[in-house]
């Protein structure tokens, strides 16, 4: 499976940088060695979910208690969580970092993922949720640390977009 | 057996614990009991409570964490079972307000009025203790049994799906996210302390 080792580990040791003690997460094929590195770090809570409404609580959860989380889903998964996105996290000034493999963009084969790349911008900018596109390695650590130093100076979820070019390796 | 009063006879043991409440009645009722910096009302994104109540137990292990959940939230999030059982944290305590009704909305029935088992559910997920009550006196005792143990518990209580005459609380709800923020801090501090 081509999705790439390095750079997920260049996304992992981000998220340790910035000091994440909890991750919720449901697999997708991008996400496998992340959640795979999040099983293996014992200094980290991973919390496999049934659907990603359950990890806007547990962040939120994570976050009234003094812990930093984050949030690893596919953009399918970002549509499931909208309502609580909403009514928790936009209601309650709840900081999230949530980490969204953007499926379903330019270079695309799946014709069923097709549908939710066209959707992912707008619906996060409908949401008035601020992004960033990981799209580089050599930006990785600055763009994570940066989206969630303004998650929580805002109070605010924040978004970064997983690209097949950063995570996929042809 | 009505919920205020289910609610009245465990409000000594919720006092000193973080408690997570759903919206509506049962937020009004605990509200009308005494309000707490330790009690957080969520007041929307219903089915979310007891994924909060996870995610805080998960980062306070030193705390209990006291959910109160209802028939018509937990139908719609039902995965929070799996997801509790399969981490089962020890000082999680999740009870279930069943009154067979969506009654702040306006009582219409839920599945739980025509079958469907919600402590059988909460079993079958993997919850490794699940206790029925459905008396003040057999629910006091069930949450006594939880908080002095350390094992994840779901109590089902089946109450009169009747509510308070009115559901305001004065309390907005960022004062309310502030406070008890403040209050998890504080309490993580005097834990802190007493362990050094």
């Amino acid at each position: 499976m081509p999705v790439s080792i390095a750079n997920s580990r260049l996304i992992y040791d981000a998220l340790k940088a910035c000091d994440v003690k909890i991750i919720s997460a449901l697999p997708e094929t991008w996400l496998v060695h992340l959640i795979r590195m999040a099983e293996e770090d014992p200094d980290m809570t991973l919390v496999r979910l049934a659907k990603e409404e359950e990890g806007i609580g547990i962040s939120a959860g994570a976050h009234l208690a003094g812990v930093n989380s984050a949030l690893l889903m596919q953009n399918h998964g970002f549509f499931a969580a909208i309502n609580p996105i909403v009514s928790l996290a936009l209601l309650y000034k709840i900081p999230l970092l949530m980490l969204i493999s953007y499926r379903g963009h330019m270079g695309e084969k799946d014709p069923w993922q097709t549908q939710g790349g066209l959707l992912t911008e707008p619906l996060l900018r409908a949401l008035n949720i601020p992004l960033w596109h990981l799209t580089n390695p050599a930006d990785v650590q600055r763009r994570i640390k940066d989206a969630q130093t303004l998650a929580l100076a805002s109070l605010h979820p924040v978004a970064v977009l997983l690209s097949r070019e950063l995570m996929w390796e042809d | 057996m009505l919920r205020a009063a289910a609610l009245e006879a465990i409000y000594p043991e919720l006092e000193p614990h973080i408690v997570v409440t759903i919206m509506g009645a049962v937020a009004a009722e605990l509200y009308m009991l005494g309000h707490r910096p330790n009690f957080f009302y969520l007041e929307h994104a219903m089915g979310l409570a007891s994924s909060m109540g996870l995610g805080i137990a998960l980062s306070m292990p030193e705390q209990k964490v006291i959910v109160l959940d209802g028939d018509g939230s937990l139908l719609m999030n039902l995965g929070t079972l799996s997801t509790m059982a399969r981490y089962r944290p020890g000082n999680l305590l999740h009870i279930v307000f069943d009154n067979e009704s969506l009654l702040s909305v306006g009582g219409f029935p839920t599945a739980t009025s025509t079958g469907t088992d919600l402590a059988g559910i909460a079993r079958a997920s993997g919850i490794p203790v699940v206790k029925e009550a459905h008396t003040p006196e057999s629910l006091k005792s069930a949450v006594g049994e939880a908080l002095a143990g350390n094992t994840l518990t779901s109590v089902i209580s089946k109450v009169e799906a009747v509510g308070p005459k009115t559901f305001h609380m004065d309390l907005p709800l960022l004062e309310n996210r502030f406070q008890f923020k403040r209050a998890l801090e504080a309490m993580r501090r005097a834990s802190t302390e007493r362990g050094q």
